[in-house]
Order: C-alpha cells, then structure tokens, then sequence
C-alpha cells in the first residue's frame, strides 16, 4: 500500500531539550497505526508535529515529515492551516473541550467547513446532518444547535469524530479518543473509527495508552519510551509476541481484573 | 425574566430607605450643620437666638428621627425639598445637572472602549513582542498619572497651545466634552487594557483555540467570533463598574473643567451641609448601581448561554 504520511528521523525539541529522538515510521492509505507508550513519552508531541500543533516553545529540530511531497514542519501557516482539517482532521482526548463552550455546535461545524470552501449554512448543515446520520446519530438536529456543555462526555466525543471528518480527510489523528470515556461508550467510539475506515478509507494514527484500544483496531503498532521507538511493526506480532522486554511490561501492566 | 426583573426593582426599595437613612444620619454626625455652614460663610457674627430661629424655619430642630420621617414623607408625596442653601427646588436643580454629567459619562465610555480593546487585544495577540511592550509602557504610564494632571497637560497642550479645546466648559457640547472626556478615558484606558489583555490571554490558552485551528480555522476568526466574545462579559463588568462611578460625576476633573454636572453638585451640598440635596444625590447613586448592576445581569444572559440555560434549568 501507499505511504501517505512519512516521519524521517523527527526530533522534537521543547526549549532545547529533546523529547523525541529519531522516529521514523510511515502510514499507509488506510492503514490504522496505534502509538502506545506511558504518560509523558511524547505520543501526543509526536501526533501534533504532523498538523504543526506542537505549540509554545516546541519544534522539529531534525529530520521530516513528508504528506503529498511537502515536509510539514517546514510549510508556512498559510499552507499547514489548508491542510488542517482538510486533509488532516484530529480528535482530541476531551472533544467537548475543543469547542468553544459560547457558541453552537452547528456554528463551529459551519465555520469549519467554511475555512476550507464556499458553502451555504444550510449546505454545511446538510452535509453535517448526513455525516451524523452515516454514524447513526439519531438527533443531529439537536445536536446542531447545542453547545458543547449541554452534551454529555461521549456525545462530544462522537461529535469530535464527525467535526474531524467533515471535510473527509485522508489522515485521522486521534489523541487519546477514549481515554475520558465510560467503557461502553468507549466501544461505541471504536465502532466508529473502524467505521470511518470502511466508509471513507481513512488512514488513522491512534495515540493511546490503553492496550485494549489498540488491539481492537490496529494493523500496526509502534511502542514509544521517554521519546524513542521501542518496537515498532505489525499489531497481532507485537502484541502477542513482544521482543522488547519494555513491551513485554508494558502489556503485563494491563489491568486484569477478576472476581475473588 | 419578567419576574426576575420586578424582583430586583422590588428590592430598591428597601436599599433606598437604609441608605438615605444611613446618609441622614451620617450627616448629623458631622457635626456642624446648614446654618452654621451659611453663617460662617457670608462672614456676618449671628447670636444664638437668631441662629435657632432659622434651625427652626428648617425643621432642624426637631429630632433626628422626626426630621427623617418628615422627609420621607415629603418624598412620598413627590417632593424633594428645597436646597437650605439656594432655596430653590431640589429636584428641578439636580434633573438640570443631568445632561452634563450623562454626556461626559457616555462620550469618556465610548472613549475607554476605542482605546482600551484594540490595544488590549493587540498586547495579548503581540504577547512579549515589542508591540506587547510598547503598549504596557504606556498603560503603566497613564495608570501612574493621577486624573488632575492629566487634564492639565490637557488643556496646556490642546486648550493653551493648540487653541483646538475651550479650557472651561461654558455649555455642554462636543467640543467642550473633548477635554474632559479624554482625562477620564485615559485613565480608565490604561487600566482596563491589562484588563483586556489578561482576558484575552486566558480565552487564547483554551482548548477550543487549538481545536478550531486543527480544523483549519483562521486566527482571526477565532479571535473575533470566539475569544473576543468570550471576553465581553469581562469587558462589560469592568465598564458597569465605571459607568456607575461616572454617572456619579467625577468631582475632581468636574471641578477642574468647571463641567456643571452632579459631582460639583454633590460636594458643594456635602461642603454646605445642603441636607436635601444630598439626599436627592445619594437616592440618584442608588437607583444607578441596582439599574446599572441589572442591566449587566440581563446581558451576562445575552453574551453566555452557559448563564442563560443554566438559569432557565434552575
């Protein structure tokens, strides 16, 4: 399959100090990649180079990351902000958070369709509608004109999800999408991630500490430590047969609870 | 809301009677009183007796209490008394002072709010850049400025050299507005600007800021559809508070201008122990606060749904 998204010895730097040392790896049209690692081993940092989000006092200091022949790190604001949403959506750990709490969860769909192309409100609106519906959303139309406070924690997770596929990006790059979710809810959210890949074909980077995510969705996983690959390859391989005596604990630290 | 509205008008009344009892007593506690005030003013050496006699044409002589219930029944009846001091009618004399002092408050608002939210804005979109700096430097600078001197640099530069400004009010218009106006509005600017900054960084370090930008939405549709509109309902605080004390007059820069609104009114009837007057005056502060304060209740509902739905659940 094609490579669609390409890291070459990224480093990344926050105030001169490293927190991701040579990582590469690559992701494939519809391929789904689960980053696992503990808290603070730089998942998030390494998913928000992509879209140039890494924010105040962090940046690429070596290496790149290659999207349709251009090095991210390297394009203008102008440039990274088109492909921002439009052929890169993200989702966040705590979707409700992402919205802006004064304003209707229509309004911030409309303005983020508009950011990318000319469309009527009603236009966006029916496309969000349908989206909603492809997900099996049963009251788009409330939900529409809600505000992001008035809908519960998996609700904005889900509308997170729609939000990053409005404009039918090729890459989805989730930052610990359930990690703030019930377990049912959390399944629901996994249901329609897999989904967006067979509806649309979208490629996904999964960055999550729970293994359980991961080995519900991924093809592909990549073990992350303080910055460095641990192991990097195929899911069914290194979650059932780890090499790395690292992955190993890792996967023994996954609670198993059983009745007494 | 109906309801609500009524609720808050309703409880004007009580404040009004503790605090134009409270005033009335503190008054008497100050000592000497409207015709010693008079007396010692014209400079004429009165006996006792006749001394008394004109207490006695005032009501003063009765007791504290008598004297208050006779006012609040006076007030009742729809009248406010006449000043000890003019001997004109208390309410027409107030209601004259109006015009000025509302004219003086909206333009110095209007003014606050032209300089103060762009630069506010700026300095925090700007954060640590030279224009950051530049624009702090000057709201340390006009904050450090007490209002006297600012009216006089004022009126060396605009009214002196320039000849643009009269240096005295002697009627209410545009032109003689400029000067006091803009002494209020600078220092009124150079506070709420930090005001404004620090609002703005606090909404700009918010989740949805790198939400709408990982969906590809412009900065400055955030900042001005999101960020700034989150920010109002700091903004509109800051400006109730100072529309109350404005409406108050501003005794300082009124008396400087000789601007004639109900500031200077109020401290020459403090200053002459004009009992009615500063009855009417402190009624005025009163009626201000709990209507200014509503108003921005109401429009808290209006800026953040937050406020609004939660309201409506409770």
């Amino acid at each position: 399959m094609k490579e669609i998204l390409s890291y070459q010895s990224v480093e990344v730097c926050f105030n001169g100090k490293a927190v991701i040392h040579d990582n590469s790896f690559a992701l494939h049209e519809g391929e789904i990649l689960g980053i696992v690692g503990e808290s603070g081993s730089g998942k998030s940092t390494l998913l928000k180079a992509a879209m140039g989000l890494i924010g105040n006092g962090g940046m690429v200091t070596k290496g790149d990351i290659w999207f349709e022949g251009k090095d991210i790190p390297d394009l203008p604001e102008g440039e990274l902000r088109q492909i921002r949403g439009e052929k890169i959506g993200m989702i966040f750990q705590d979707a409700g958070a992402s919205l802006c709490p004064i304003r209707t969860i229509g309004e911030q769909i409309y303005e983020s369709m508009c950011a990318h192309r000319k469309i009527s409100k009603a236009e966006a609106k029916e496309k969000a509608l349908e989206l909603f519906e492809k997900l099996n959303f049963k009251d788009g139309e409330r939900i529409w004109d809600s505000y992001s406070f008035e809908l519960s924690g998996g609700m904005n997770q889900r509308v997170g999800i729609v939000l990053a596929m409005l404009m039918q990006p090729q890459i989805l790059l989730a930052d610990e999408p359930t990690s703030a979710l019930d377990v049912a809810v959390q399944r629901q959210v996994v249901q329609e991630m897999l989904q967006l890949r067979e509806i649309f074909g979208t490629a996904i980077i999964l960055v999550t500490h729970d293994i359980g995510v991961v080995s519900a969705m991924a093809d592909t996983v990549l073990v992350l430590k303080d910055g460095h690959i641990v192991e990097y390859g195929e899911a069914a391989k290194i979650l059932n047969n780890p090499e790395k005596e690292y992955t190993q604990k890792l996967l023994a630290a996954v609670p198993k609870l059983r009745r007494a | 809301m109906k309801k609500y509205v009524v609720k808050r008008l309703l409880q004007l009344i009580p404040i009004l009677l503790v605090i134009t009892f409270l005033s009335f007593g503190m008054m008497r506690l100050a000592g000497s009183d409207a015709v010693m005030q008079k007396m010692e003013n014209t400079g004429m050496v009165v006996s006792e007796e006749v001394m008394d006699k004109a207490r006695a044409e005032l009501g003063l002589d009765k007791p504290f209490l008598t004297q208050y219930f006779v006012w609040l029944g006076n007030l009742l009846k729809g009248d406010m008394g006449t000043s000890y001091i003019s001997g004109k009618e208390v309410f027409p004399t107030f209601i004259s002072k109006l015009p000025a002092t509302l004219l003086l408050t909206v333009v110095s608002i209007l003014l606050t709010i032209i300089i103060s939210v762009p630069l506010g804005v700026l300095a925090a979109v700007k954060q640590n850049r030279f224009t950051d700096y530049l624009i702090r430097v000057c709201s340390f600078i006009g904050n450090s400025m007490p209002n006297f001197f600012v009216a006089l640099l004022l009126m060396y530069f605009f009214a002196i050299r320039m000849k643009v400004f009269p240096v005295i009010a002697t009627e209410v218009s545009i032109k003689s507005v400029a000067l006091p106006s803009f002494t209020l509005a600078i220092a009124m600017s150079a506070k709420y600007l930090r005001q404004v900054r620090a609002a703005v960084l606090d909404e700009l370090s918010k989740d949805y800021v790198i939400g709408a930008k990982a969906r590809g939405v412009r900065f400055s549709v955030t900042l001005w559809k999101s960020v700034l509109r989150a920010c109002l309902v700091t903004i509109l605080t800051l400006l109730t508070l100072s529309i109350g004390s404005l409406l108050g007059g501003t005794a300082i820069v009124e008396s400087i201008f000789l601007w004639d609104g109900v500031g200077k009114l109020a401290v020459d009837a403090i200053n002459m122990r004009d009992y009615p007057m500063i009855q009417a005056y402190v009624m005025w502060m009163a009626i201000i606060y709990v209507c200014v304060n509503l108003i921005t209740d109401l429009s808290y509902r209006v800026l953040d749904p937050r406020i609004r739905l939660g309201g409506e659940k409770a």
